[in-house]
């Protein structure tokens, strides 16, 4: 589903961002990518999609090279779920017409269907209430629950989420994560940039661990939790488990 | 057409331009910026003072002024100046004042409503902390106005300061409606008597042009520092 | 003070012979309001365009918005105004400049569009400052979500940043409804005009002066309270501006 091989990337000359990465995603497979702040994480995804450009290497999602200036990049983004850290809901919009917006204007969707199709995501995360309140108007967690649905309404063939759980206050934390395993449970495929463990062990496939903007370790879940092999994934671990 | 443009038009008439026209436009500029800069600290501390009359004068002033045209303004100073100086003085006629000082009174005061929000601004934009230590230190109110609030915020909004003084720069052609002696005043006359309008206004364009160019670019600059220097 | 004070000269009819003095002023108000009009919708367009233009990543069309605004700003508006009036039409093909000049109303067009184009800069620097105080998330949340750089911006960016710069913009209209006395240079009768023709005709200086100065305070706090209004009725439910 997703393949990237050599990704390089440079901010400045001086300044390599991500150097030679390379994996890739599975159908219905959830992969979850940590490291420590500054790693290239988020990066690393933001490229699957091309919000970020690279300079050298290749990421082909379902089969189109992102990289390749032929490509319709809104029509393949369109198919790419992405959910952010900051939620990035329209503020100016209501909760329904976030979800509404880029069915209409991107996938064509008549306004009826969009918003029935809206609705029932909504119910879905459990904010059918909410619908015609204004992003302000809601918890955090509820944003990103929004934010969530919102992807899921352009019927993404894979979801991209970058730290989706790390702007928000501790007590909201389970309700995202919660759609979020619901969603891996039913076989979406997933590429998810996080810090919560839990959710690694509950649901990934694999970890992939970066540092300094390499992939320096990318196992099977339990391979991963099990026996990191490098010394920096171990030290992060025993960081990150330790409280 | 541009073809049959005489620019040597322009070649002869620069000394009176410049030594006459740009003069006056620049002094004007420079004394009314720094008129306008004290009495719009000073409207600027009564309404950051504790005396609730004193700021609603000062808010009064500020507000009336912007509400303005500032052709406007210059015609009232034009006819109101004369009878203010036979009151000064107790004259028993209105006294007859240059076209210069009528023009610097109307700058001054219309000025300094626009520089007073700015200081404003820049006091309100010093921790209050800054006020805090220095009375703790022992400074009278006045003092810790004078030694250390109002310096940091004249060096906080100098890039501001210098902006509003090249927009004043650019007004200051507005006196063109008393028919003064100003730059353009003096472009234009030349513009007049030998009917070479496209020449003589083409030319003021470009000098102005390039005055406030120079200049908002030297405030560019200056704000890069001032933002390397935080 | 020894100073005639008449102020029962409004009521007297003026030389002209088309009514009172104060219906004189009145006209003047009118035209005032007239050209302001225009040049506000002339500001506004060309304004967001060339605002938008200078966020645009495109260094071409940065560059562009940049000369523009300094081209605008960096000149007197009356020497703006001189340049349409008497410098355009002679610089025009002949058969242009003459149609120009034989223009019915010419000081009217002119103001509205010297006025228009100079405030344009001023429009383009505060939704440029609008557009950016956004969080760039937004952009890309826009992006990743398959909207095109336009949708971006017409659905998401613009909507949220004229909501943000309302309170500035109306400085800049009243800016405009001021600007607009220039023009008494060109020979346009606005609301200063008259009243400086009142005063030549009655040499009641201070009464013409006075009533002006009124209805430029009047025009003021009407534009002030609308704009309140305005501001209340596209306020976002639980958005506080300013963050």
């Amino acid at each position: 589903m997703i393949e990237i091989s050599h990704v390089n990337k440079w901010y400045s000359p001086t300044f390599q961002v991500l150097t030679d990465c390379t994996t890739n995603v599975t159908k219905g497979e959830v992969v979850v990518v940590c490291g420590p702040s500054g790693s290239g994480k988020s990066t690393l995804i933001k490229c699957v999609n091309a919000l970020e450009p690279f300079q050298s290497g290749d990421i082909l999602v379902d089969g189109t090279k992102v990289n390749d200036p032929k490509t319709d990049l809104p029509k393949l983004r369109s198919r790419v779920g992405m959910v952010f850290q900051h939620f990035e809901l329209f503020p100016h919009l209501k909760i329904i017409d976030n979800l509404c917006l880029a069915q209409e204007k991107v996938l064509g969707r008549g306004h009826d269907k969009a918003q029935a199709k809206g609705m029932q995501l909504l119910e879905r995360v459990g904010l059918k209430e909410q619908a015609q309140k204004f992003p302000a108007q809601l918890s955090g967690g509820q944003q990103q629950r929004v934010a969530i649905a919102r992807a899921l309404a352009m019927d993404p063939i894979v979801m991209l989420f970058d730290e989706p759980t790390s702007a928000l206050d501790p007590e909201m934390v389970s309700e995202v994560l919660d759609v979020m395993v619901d969603l891996a449970r039913e076989g979406m495929t997933m590429m998810v940039v996080t810090h919560e463990m839990g959710f690694a062990r509950k649901v990934a496939n694999r970890v992939i661990f970066m540092d300094r903007g390499e992939i320096v370790e990318d196992a099977a879940k339990d391979d991963f939790f099990g026996k990191p092999r490098s010394d920096r994934a171990q030290k992060f671990l025993s960081k990150i488990l330790s409280h | 057409m541009l073809g049959n443009l005489d620019f040597d038009v322009i070649r002869r008439a620069l000394p009176y331009l410049f030594y006459e026209g740009m003069t006056f436009t620049l002094t004007l500029t420079f004394l009314a910026a720094l008129g306008g800069l004290i009495f719009g600290t000073a409207l600027a501390l009564m309404r950051l003072s504790g005396f609730k009359i004193l700021g609603r004068i000062a808010g009064i002033y500020v507000d009336f002024m912007r509400s303005l045209p500032l052709v406007l303004v210059i015609f009232w100073f034009y006819f109101l100046v004369p009878y203010i100086g036979q009151w000064v003085t107790g004259a028993s006629r209105p006294i007859s004042v240059g076209a210069f000082t009528s023009s610097l009174v109307t700058f001054i005061m219309f000025e300094a409503a626009y520089f007073s929000e700015i200081m404003r601004a820049g006091i309100q934009s010093i921790s209050r902390g800054q006020p805090a230590a220095a009375s703790a230190l022992g400074l009278t109110y006045a003092q810790s106005m004078r030694y250390v609030v109002l310096p940091q915020a004249f060096r906080n909004m100098l890039p501001v300061l210098i902006t509003q003084t090249i927009v004043l720069f650019q007004d200051t052609s507005l006196v063109y409606v008393l028919s003064i002696t100003d730059f353009l005043g003096a472009a234009s006359k030349v513009a007049q008597r030998d009917g070479r309008l496209v020449e003589m206004y083409l030319f003021a364009a470009v000098v102005y042009f390039t005055i406030s160019c120079i200049a908002s670019y030297g405030v560019r600059r200056l704000q890069a520092r001032i933002a390397i220097i935080r | 003070m020894n100073y005639n004070w008449n102020w029962g000269i409004f009521f007297q009819p003026n030389p002209m012979g088309t009514g009172t003095y104060l219906d004189m002023l009145l006209s003047g108000l009118a035209l005032t309001l007239k050209t302001a009009a225009l040049a506000w919708v002339i500001a506004l367009i060309t304004g967001s365009i060339v605002g938008v233009m200078r966020t645009l990543p495109s260094k071409g069309a940065n560059w562009f918005g940049f000369a523009y605004v300094e081209f605008f700003r960096n000149m007197p508006l009356l020497v703006q105004l001189f340049l349409w009036f008497f410098v355009l039409p002679e610089i025009l093909p002949r058969a242009a400049g003459l149609w120009l000049k034989q223009l019915p109303n010419a000081p009217f067009w002119t103001a509205a569009i010297g006025v228009g184009f100079f405030m344009s800069a001023r429009v383009a620097v505060q939704l440029q400052a609008g557009i950016s105080s956004l969080p760039r998330g937004q952009k890309m949340a826009a992006t990743a979500l398959g909207l095109t750089t336009v949708q971006g911006y017409r659905y998401v960016l613009l909507p949220m940043a004229f909501r943000i710069i309302l309170p500035p913009l109306t400085s800049e209209f009243l800016n405009t409804i001021k600007n607009t006395a220039v023009a008494i240079t060109i020979g346009l009768l606005e609301l200063t005009g008259q009243a400086r023709s009142m005063q030549e005709f009655s040499f009641q200086v201070f009464e013409a002066f006075t009533a002006a100065t009124i209805l430029y305070l009047l025009v003021n706090a009407v534009v002030v309270t609308a704009m309140r209004f305005l501001e209340r009725w596209v306020a976002i439910p639980g958005y506080i501006t300013g963050k």
